[in-house]
C-alpha cells in the first residue's frame, strides 16, 4: 500500500502546498517542520517552474521568488533529503511536465523513490498523456496522482478508476488562488469518484478559511491549501514559519472531529 | 500514445480543466471540416472579406538584383489586416461561431493575430479580449490602438518576461477560468492537439495557391519555399502541399536575435532542446532544468521559446531545413525590399527575404524561390528607425 494512504489513515487530511525555495531552503524547510508540528497530514513541494500555467498570481509570484533565488531541481532533492531525517508524513512533489522530462524522466523519478518523496502531482499531464511517465512511476513505486476538474463531466469514472495515491479534485474553474465562494457541485463529483475507486480523495483551488477547508474535508476526505499559505511566505518571507505553522494549526484544529 | 502526434512531438499536455474543451473542439472541427456549408461559408469568407487569393508576385528587380534563381514573393501582405494571421481567425471564429461559443479570446505577439481576432471578432458580432506582454504592447503601440477600435479588450501581461510566451500563458489560463461561452482562437501551430493541426489547415491555403499560381505562370513546381517561423503557422501553411513533393525544398528561417552563439536569440531548432511546454512535445529554448529561456528577438512575432510540433518532425525527418536570420539580417533584408521592390515587409517576413538574398545567388537562372511575404511591415517602421538611432513617433 503507498505511504500517502497513511496521510488519510486519522480522519481528514489537511494538505498544504509550499514552493521550494521561497524565498529560501531554510525557509522551506522550517515551513515544512511547522506544518507537520501543527498537524499536517501530508506535504505538497512544489518544484518551481518559469511558467506555470495553472497557477494564478500568488503562486505564480512564488515561483518567480525561488528562481531567482537560484533554485534548483538538485537542490530541492537535497532539501528533501534534509526533511528526511526527522519528517515522516508522506510528501509529493507538484511542478510541470517539463521539470520531469528535461530533467530525464527516469533519473527524476528514481530520484524521486530514493529521497523518499511518496508522489507526483503534475497539472499539465492529464489522462491522456499519463504514459509519458505512469510506467516510470510504477516501476520505481511513486505514485501519478490524477485531477478532476469541474469540467470533467464524463471523464470521471475513467480517471478514478486508474488514480493512484489520492485524487486530487479541483474545486473550481481556473487558476489556484483563493476564492470566496466555491459553487462547484463537488458532491456530485465525489459521488462518482468513490463508486470508482476505493482511495480516498481532497480537494483543493481556492480554500483559505477553517470554515472552507471543513466543508471540503466533508464532502472529500481532505483539504488542499497552497495560496494563502504562499501569500504568508509573500509577506514575511523568511519570518513565515512560525506564521504558517499557526495557520495550519487553525486548519488542522477545524478539521479535527 | 495520445491524439495529435506529429512523431513524437505535439499532444495534449494541458489541465484537465481544459479537457473536455480541447474535445469538444476536436469533434466540431472534425464534423464541420466536411461539412460543404462551412467551406462555401469560409471560402466566401476568405475571398470577399479577406481578399484572398494572395497574389503570387514575380520580384524581378530583386531576381536581376541577387542574380541567381527567379523569385516570386507570396503576398500575404496584402491580405485584410495586413498578414497571413487573417486566414486562421476567420476559421477558428466561423468554427467557434458553429459552436455556439460567443467570446474570443487569444494571445498576440507583434499584434498581427491580436487584430486579425478583433477583426473576426467584430465581423461575427462577437466579444474578444487578446492578451499581449507589456513589452510588446510598448513596440506595437499601434496595434494595441487598433485592437481597441476594433472593440476588443487589450490585456496587456506583466508575468515573466511580458513577451509572447506569457501572453500565451494568460490566455491559457484565462480559458481554464471561463470555457463555456469562450473560444481560445490560437494564433499558431502550436499549443495542444487539435490546434496544430486545425491552423495549419486554414493556413495550408498558402501553399495550395502557390502550388496552382506557379502552375498558372511557369507550369511547375518551385525549387525551394522560404517563410519565417516563430511558431510557425505562415511556414506551415507555406510548406503542406508541397511535403509530398522531394523536390521542393522547404526553408524555415528562424529568429536569431543577436545571434545563436549569445543568450539573446529566439532560435528553437538551432538552440532548443526536447520538452513539454504550452500543450505540447517539441523544441523549447530551456535551461538544464527544463526552466523555458528568456528569449529575444526584434521581432515581436517570432519571439517566441518553441516551435511548433509539425516543424519539429519536419525538421526531425529532414524534410524542412530551419535556418537562424539574425536582427541585424532581417533589418537590412526589410530596408532591401523596400527599396529593391517597394514593398515593405514585416519584420518577421523580412528573416524570410534574408535567407532568400542568401540563397538565390547560389542557384541558377533555372530554380524558382518563393518567399511568403507573412504580412506588412507598417506597424514595424517606428521600431526599425529606432534600431538605426532615428527616433521617430508613430
Amino acid at each position: 500500500m503507498s505511504n500517502i494512504a497513511n496521510a488519510f489513515a486519522r480522519g481528514k487530511a489537511f494538505i498544504p502546498f509550499i514552493t521550494c525555495g521561497d524565498p529560501d531552503l531554510e525557509t522551506t524547510a522550517a515551513c515544512v517542520r511547522a506544518c507537520v508540528a501543527n498537524g499536517a497530514s501530508l506535504i505538497e513541494l512544489g518544484i518551481p517552474f518559469s511558467d506555470p500555467t495553472a497557477e494564478g498570481p500568488v503562486i505564480q509570484a512564488a515561483n518567480l521568488r525561488a528562481l531567482t533565488g537560484g533554485i534548483t531541481t538538485d537542490r530541492i532533492f537535497g532539501l528533501v533529503r534534509d526533511l528526511r531525517r526527522d519528517v515522516t508524513v508522506p510528501m509529493v512533489f507538484m511542478t510541470y511536465a517539463n521539470v520531469v522530462f528535461s530533467y530525464g524522466a527516469e533519473r527524476f523519478i528514481s530520484a524521486c523513490r530514493d529521497i523518499g518523496v511518496d508522489g507526483l502531482i503534475l497539472p499539465d499531464l492529464p489522462f491522456e498523456e499519463k504514459g509519458e511517465f505512469l510506467p516510470l512511476c510504477q516501476q520505481y513505486g511513486v505514485d501519478l496522482i490524477s485531477l478532476v476538474a469541474p469540467t470533467s463531466a464524463g471523464r470521471i469514472a475513467m480517471i478514478a478508476r486508474e488514480a493512484e495515491g489520492f485524487l486530487y479534485i479541483v474545486s473550481s474553474l481556473g487558476v489556484t488562488g483563493t476564492r470566496s465562494e466555491i459553487t462547484t457541485d463537488l458532491a456530485s463529483i465525489v459521488k462518482v469518484v468513490r463508486a470508482n475507486t476505493a482511495i480516498p480523495c481532497a480537494i483543493g483551488f481556492g480554500i483559505s478559511t477553517p470554515e472552507q477547508a471543513v466543508k471540503m474535508a466533508d464532502l472529500s476526505d481532505g483539504a488542499i491549501v497552497g495560496s494563502a499559505i504562499i501569500k504568508l511566505l509573500a509577506q514575511y518571507g523568511k519570518d513565515a514559519p512560525e506564521r504558517v505553522g499557526a495557520y495550519v494549526r487553525t486548519m488542522t484544529e477545524a478539521l479535527r472531529p | 500514445m495520445s491524439n495529435g502526434r506529429f512523431g513524437i512531438h505535439g499532444g495534449q499536455y494541458i489541465p484537465e480543466t481544459l479537457m473536455n474543451a480541447v474535445i469538444e473542439l476536436e469533434a466540431a472541427y472534425e464534423h464541420f471540416k466536411n461539412d460543404p456549408d462551412f467551406d462555401r461559408e469560409l471560402t466566401y469568407l476568405f475571398n470577399e472579406y479577406a481578399g484572398r487569393p494572395s497574389r503570387l508576385y514575380y520580384a524581378e528587380k530583386m531576381t536581376q538584383d541577387l542574380g541567381g534563381a527567379k523569385i516570386y514573393l507570396k503576398r500575404e501582405d496584402l491580405n485584410h489586416t495586413g498578414a497571413h494571421k487573417i486566414n486562421n481567425v476567420l476559421g477558428q471564429a466561423l468554427l467557434a461561431k458553429k459552436m455556439g461559443k460567443t467570446r474570443l479570446i487569444a494571445e498576440t505577439g507583434a499584434g498581427q493575430h491580436g487584430v486579425a481576432t478583433a477583426t473576426a471578432a467584430a465581423l461575427m458580432g462577437m466579444r474578444c479580449v487578446v492578451f499581449m506582454g507589456e513589452e510588446d504592447t510598448k513596440r506595437q503601440a499601434l496595434n494595441v490602438y487598433r485592437m481597441r477600435l476594433l472593440g476588443a479588450e487589450v490585456v496587456p501581461v506583466t508575468t515573466g518576461t511580458a513577451t509572447l510566451k506569457d501572453a500565451v500563458s494568460e490566455a491559457m489560463r484565462e480559458w481554464t477560468r471561463r470555457i463555456d461561452d469562450t473560444h481560445y482562437c490560437l494564433g499558431s501551430v502550436m499549443g495542444p492537439h487539435p490546434f496544430p493541426t486545425i491552423v495549419r489547415d486554414f493556413q495550408a491555403v498558402i501553399s495550395r495557391e502557390i502550388k496552382q499560381q506557379l502552375q498558372e505562370k511557369e507550369g511547375r513546381l518551385p525549387d525551394a519555399v522560404i517563410a519565417c517561423v516563430g511558431g510557425g503557422s505562415n511556414a506551415i501553411g507555406s510548406f503542406y502541399h508541397f511535403i509530398p513533393e522531394p523536390s521542393v525544398r522547404l526553408i524555415g528561417c528562424e529568429a536569431a536575435g543577436r545571434g545563436v552563439d549569445t543568450f539573446e536569440t529566439a532560435a528553437t531548432i538551432a538552440t532548443g532542446r526536447l520538452g513539454i511546454f504550452h500543450g505540447m512535445k517539441s523544441y523549447f529554448c530551456q535551461d538544464e532544468y527544463g526552466q523555458i529561456a528568456p528569449v529575444y528577438s526584434i521581432s515581436a512575432g517570432l519571439d517566441y521559446p518553441g516551435i511548433g510540433p509539425e516543424h519539429a518532425w519536419l525538421h526531425d525527418t529532414g524534410r524542412a531545413e530551419y535556418v537562424p536570420i539574425t536582427d541585424d539580417e532581417a533589418v537590412d533584408a526589410f530596408e532591401y525590399l523596400a527599396r529593391t521592390e517597394g514593398i515593405i515587409p514585416a519584420i518577421e517576413s523580412a528573416h524570410a527575404v534574408a535567407y532568400a538574398q542568401k540563397l538565390a545567388p547560389t542557384m541558377g537562372k533555372d530554380r524558382i524561390v518563393v518567399i511568403t511575404i507573412s504580412g506588412r511591415g507598417d506597424k514595424d517602421c517606428a521600431a526599425i528607425a529606432r534600431y538605426r538611432g532615428e527616433d521617430i513617433h508613430e
